[in-house]
């Protein structure tokens, strides 16, 4: 063994190094985000849970076109249209999302033509069971209203860019 | 036996049981402090939710296995199986009956101190034996094996090194070997200097005979599971973790006792010597703790047969030839045996 590596081995000059690199890492400021209480920036294009929105006089938006099932690559969409109304238009009767098969691709909102369908800011809806993520019309409307203000602004920051 | 010495048998029984839970309640915020530093040093943030800045966190933890079941598995031996958890986290815990914190801050002030808690500390593989045998699993096996070599390898270095540092002293009584190091030269009047090499081998053989990383190949996750703690769970398992703390820190407070000067002031005049011993000696002890977190951060584990290379060609021959050389220094300037 070559003597200089072996004096480097005795006094343990690979240790020491190594030492004094984590003490400087240990005084760096740590970029770990403090999560619950500190969150990212994030972007209006930002594809969280889904909701179905309404008309500002209430109506709801979706048209029963069957579009955004008929382009879910994961099929999680079931959509079941009901009769035509008295004023030329049909509504769902039911729309199911499984969002334990959702890939939140966001093609489902770029195949909507009336904006019914949109992935919303949320990405905070974990729950304890797998039946609890089978969304109904119902969930889907009843998170259309909490986010409405959030979609509607992200919606309009969007837009110069589409 | 006479009223006074059942008065005094019953004090020294509170005295143990106070000065075990101390211990135990500073090894929680030593198993904080663990996390906390290798945290730091991977640029994460480490606990920080349970109570203020996360320092409940132990306790939190220690409550969650608390009330886990425990499963025992269905081939293994019941009885052993129990047993060894209980043995590694009472003997970890009772070579803390020799350790002067103090000034005759001992519970026992033992004339073979020294004897005594490398004894314990050698029984310590029989609860990782136990358990590698009674779990009637392969991985926990593999690392009982490995960890019975690894131990008997390593106490063969720190007893060489204890040798040195019994020379100097010239006592086997831990007290002391702590007062064998005061001096007017204060910090460079500690063994540490003159025994520079000693000490760098027993802090490294301290690692390996405590599991500790880079010598944790008795629970080398990549290999072998968890090691001998595969099978376990709820509160058997706290009890190793326990254990295997409550014995670095043990380690910690030895090594501060034998080359830092125990409980004494590292610089020997007048606003320093006012600090209660106590203080001198936690310090220590967190000091050295912080090295061997430290350790943990940055050195990658070892290979098993550099474990062996390590242990029986290099710190073995280097700690003889230190004896060797300390007896015929001591012998030729007549300095040996201070105290007797």
């Amino acid at each position: 063994m070559r003597l200089d590596l072996a004096a480097k081995q005795l006094f343990l000059s690979e240790f020491i190094g190594a030492f004094g690199l984590s003490m400087r890492y240990f005084f760096k400021p740590k970029p770990t985000l403090n999560y619950p209480h500190e969150k990212n920036p994030q972007s209006p294009r930002f594809r969280g849970e889904h909701v179905l929105r309404r008309y500002p006089n209430g109506e709801e938006r979706c048209i029963a076109c069957k579009l955004c099932e008929a382009i879910c690559p994961a099929q999680a969409i079931t959509i079941e249209a009901g009769p035509r109304r008295n004023d030329g238009t049909r509504r769902t009767t039911r729309y199911d999302i499984d969002m334990v098969k959702c890939i939140y691709c966001g093609l489902c909102q770029e195949a909507c033509p009336v904006d019914a369908i949109v992935e919303g800011p949320n990405m905070e809806f974990a729950v304890e069971t797998r039946e609890e993520l089978l969304y109904d019309k119902a969930k889907l409307l009843a998170n259309g209203d909490r986010w409405e203000r959030e979609i509607q602004r992200n919606l309009k920051a969007d837009a110069p860019y589409r | 036996m006479t009223d006074g010495s059942a008065v005094s048998l019953w004090l020294k029984l509170l005295e143990s049981v106070v000065f075990a839970a101390l211990v135990l309640i500073y090894v929680a915020y030593i198993l904080y402090a663990d996390r906390k530093i290798w945290a730091a040093v991977q640029l994460r943030r480490g606990p920080n939710v349970v109570g203020p800045w996360g320092l409940l966190q132990s306790f939190a933890d220690f409550a969650k296995f608390a009330l886990k079941e425990p499963i025992i598995p269905a081939g293994a031996n019941k009885g052993v199986f129990l047993l060894a958890p209980v043995v590694t986290g009472t003997l970890a815990i009772s070579a803390f009956a020799v350790i002067p914190v103090n000034w005759g801050w001992a519970i026992a002030d033992l004339n073979v101190g020294v004897l005594y808690l490398f004894a314990v500390s050698s029984l310590g593989v029989y609860g990782v034996i136990m358990a590698g045998w009674a779990s009637n699993s392969k991985y926990p096996f593999l690392s009982a094996l490995r960890s019975a070599a690894q131990m008997v390898s390593y106490e063969v270095s720190i007893g060489f090194v204890l040798v040195t540092v019994l020379l100097c002293a010239g006592s086997l009584n831990l007290t002391d070997i702590v007062m064998a190091q005061n001096s007017s030269l204060g910090i460079l009047g500690w063994y540490w200097l003159p025994l520079l090499p000693m000490f760098v081998i027993f802090f490294i053989s301290a690692l390996a005979e405590t599991n500790r990383s880079p010598f944790d190949l008795v629970e080398a996750e990549s290999e072998l599971v968890a090691g001998f703690m595969t099978e376990y769970s709820a509160t058997p398992y706290v009890l190793f973790m326990l254990g295997e703390y409550v014995a670095i820190v043990s380690m910690c407070a030895i090594m501060s006792i034998m080359f830092l000067g125990g409980w004494l002031s590292p610089i020997p005049f007048a606003p320093f010597t006012w600090v209660p011993g106590v203080i001198w000696f936690l310090l220590k002890t967190s000091f050295m703790f912080f090295l061997i977190a430290m350790v943990k951060a940055f050195v990658p584990r070892y290979r098993y047969d550099q474990l062996m290379r390590l242990g029986w060609k290099v710190f073995l021959p280097i700690s003889l030839v230190y004896v060797v050389l300390v007896a015929a220094f001591l012998e030729i300037t007549g300095m040996g045996g201070q105290f007797h």
